[in-house]
């Protein structure tokens, strides 16, 4: 195929994506908007306004930052292993696999389209906290960048996830099991400087808290990692995460027979 | 006359160590009307699936109008429409959608998609159902929509795998005619089929698997010559005695007025027709008691 037609082909499984999405907006769009609402609610509003401040900033202004990335990372992932489990299960990934694009715009395809979904979902969220809170972006280009770095990580991810699963309970078992405790603990409601040395070490390891200290970073301007680690990080995933999801589709691991 | 299809020592062990293929050979013509037929397991699935790339071989080659699968796979797949026996499109998703979005995947812009959609969803009766989406089709209106599908991107070689499955026969005779109609545009089909009186009257090459070997390959003509007889049922308007005999014929009495005749290999139609009159004997119809493919197919399998 030429360059033009790959192209045609990756806009056409975006466009498709988008759609998908789309129109299941009251499973996709709805529940990550009443949810991290009602965390500005209790855990911003309501709980927050008696912790006082936290990394020299109010509790609310400290959640947001890690409650906009926590919705993009689920979202990213969730809209590529479902669509592409889904995919599967229906056998319609056979029209992909029959066709001649190349193993990129397929998996650019699929990835975009998380990449989409995360993003919408980070405004959706990032427009909610208006409501409860002021934003003011310290450093844009950090922010973007860590946003769309770790949207295509996840969603790379998720891509990984779906060539496994063999059922609709592997695809809800890494963002139950996984995603959301690694989450919950890597920085998203506290800054690791309130933990004991030990706790705080272990935090460390945990790949969330670099993302979320780096987007925290582009946001408020005040991170509990170095920031370049953080990037380093994410981007060495990212390129993993891409190398195996090629080597899946061109050896055909669990696609083809 | 290019050669469409090539498979030369084709082999597949599944990962559970079954061979479903061991080692075939076939070639199809261009133009051509191809039946490849077998018993439930004999390995067509997992041939098709080779040639459309959804299975990965074992050892072999295979070219698609001269591309290697191995070596140079997007020309081969841009020649190839495959219509799967399962249904596998989103159930979701609308008819239009699903047509042109698989010629996106083949790099045609929408425009053109757009044309080709209507052009296919027309000739297939699904035009009207266009905006409908795919799960609430009827069983026969799905198996056209993967036609429609399969034929988006206008594909030199269109492989069915048991296309009319399912189908009522009225609906299987429009899609005979419709297939009959692109192989005379120029596309050679291969056909996968339970009904082997589909393949005898559309197909003109035939090739017979069974437990992962070709064990025929021939043209559909000189298949049926092979033929040793043939069993009619003859119906007549006057009443037939149970002891009834035929000179030079084999027959079986069925019941007052009808019975069967045995029609060897060599003899004519008129000879039985010249010892009925002989004996004053009247025929208001007669017709084949089984398709005559049917009863080589299963002398074939049964001789292995």
């Amino acid at each position: 195929m030429t360059l033009a037609e790959q192209w045609v082909a990756f806009y056409t499984i975006v466009r498709k994506e988008i759609r998908r999405f789309l129109r299941i907006w009251m499973q996709t769009l709805l529940p990550p908007a009443i949810t991290m609402s009602l965390y500005f609610v209790i855990f911003g509003a309501l709980i927050g306004s008696r912790i006082g401040q936290m990394g020299g900033f109010t509790y609310m202004e400290f959640v947001v930052p890690g409650l906009i990335m926590m919705s993009v990372i689920t979202n990213a992932y969730s809209n590529v292993v479902s669509s592409f489990f889904g995919a599967k299960f229906q056998r319609f990934v056979e029209e992909i696999l029959v066709s001649p694009m190349s193993n990129n715009t397929v998996l650019w395809g699929f990835v975009i389209g998380g990449v989409a979904r995360g993003l919408l979902v980070g405004l959706i969220v990032t427009l909610l906290s208006l409501f409860f809170t002021s934003l003011h972006i310290q450093h844009i280009g950090v922010t973007i960048a860590i946003v769309l770095m770790t949207s295509i990580m996840f969603s790379l991810a998720g891509f990984i996830n779906a060539v496994f699963a063999n059922n609709f309970d592997d695809v809800s078992i890494v963002p139950v099991f996984v995603l959301t405790p690694l989450t919950y603990l890597g920085g998203v409601f506290y800054s690791i400087d309130l933990l004991p040395d030990f706790w705080a070490g272990v935090s460390r390891l945990n790949p969330m808290l670099y993302i979320v200290n780096a987007f925290r970073y582009g946001v408020l301007g005040v991170s509990d990692v170095n920031v370049t680690t953080a990037f380093l990080m994410v981007g060495g995933f990212t390129i993993a995460a891409y190398a195996y999801c090629m080597y899946l589709l061109s050896s055909g691991t669990r696609l083809r027979q | 006359m290019a050669i469409a299809l090539q498979i030369k020592g084709l082999r597949k062990v599944y990962d559970n160590g079954f061979e479903a293929l061991k080692g075939i050979d076939l070639e199809v013509k261009e133009g051509d009307f191809f039946a490849l037929l077998g018993p439930n397991g004999a390995g067509k699935s997992t041939t098709i699936g080779i040639v459309s790339s959804l299975v990965k071989k074992t050892a072999g080659d295979v070219h698609v109008f001269g591309h290697s699968i191995q070596t140079d796979l997007a020309a081969a797949k841009r020649e190839i429409g495959v219509v799967p026996q399962e249904f596998n499109f989103s159930n979701f998703e609308t008819v239009w959608d699903i047509v042109v979005n698989q010629a996106g995947y083949y790099g045609l812009s929408r425009a053109v998609a757009g044309e080709r959609a209507e052009k296919y969803l027309k000739k297939l009766g699904l035009w009207d159902k266009r905006k409908v989406a795919s799960r609430m089709l009827s069983g026969g209106m799905k198996r056209r929509l993967m036609i429609a599908r399969a034929l988006i991107h206008e594909p030199r070689l269109l492989i069915l795998d048991e296309p009319t499955a399912g189908v009522d026969i009225e609906l299987r005779r429009s899609m005979w005619e419709f297939l009959t109609e692109i192989n005379k545009s120029g596309t050679t089909i291969i056909l996968t089929t339970h009904y082997l009186e589909e393949a005898e009257s559309l197909c003109r090459h035939i090739a017979i698997i069974d437990g992962g070997n070709i064990v025929e390959n021939t043209s559909m003509k000189a298949l049926l010559r092979q033929l040793q007889k043939e069993v009619f049922i003859l119906d007549t308007p006057e009443a037939i005695s149970p002891d009834l005999v035929v000179e030079g014929f084999d027959t079986r009495y069925i019941d007052e007025h009808m019975f069967e005749l045995v029609l060897n290999k060599g003899s004519s139609l008129n000879e039985v027709f010249a010892a009925l009159n002989k004996q004053g004997l009247v025929i208001s119809s007669m017709r084949n008691k089984a398709n005559r493919l049917e009863e080589l197919f299963v002398g074939l399998l049964n001789a292995k």
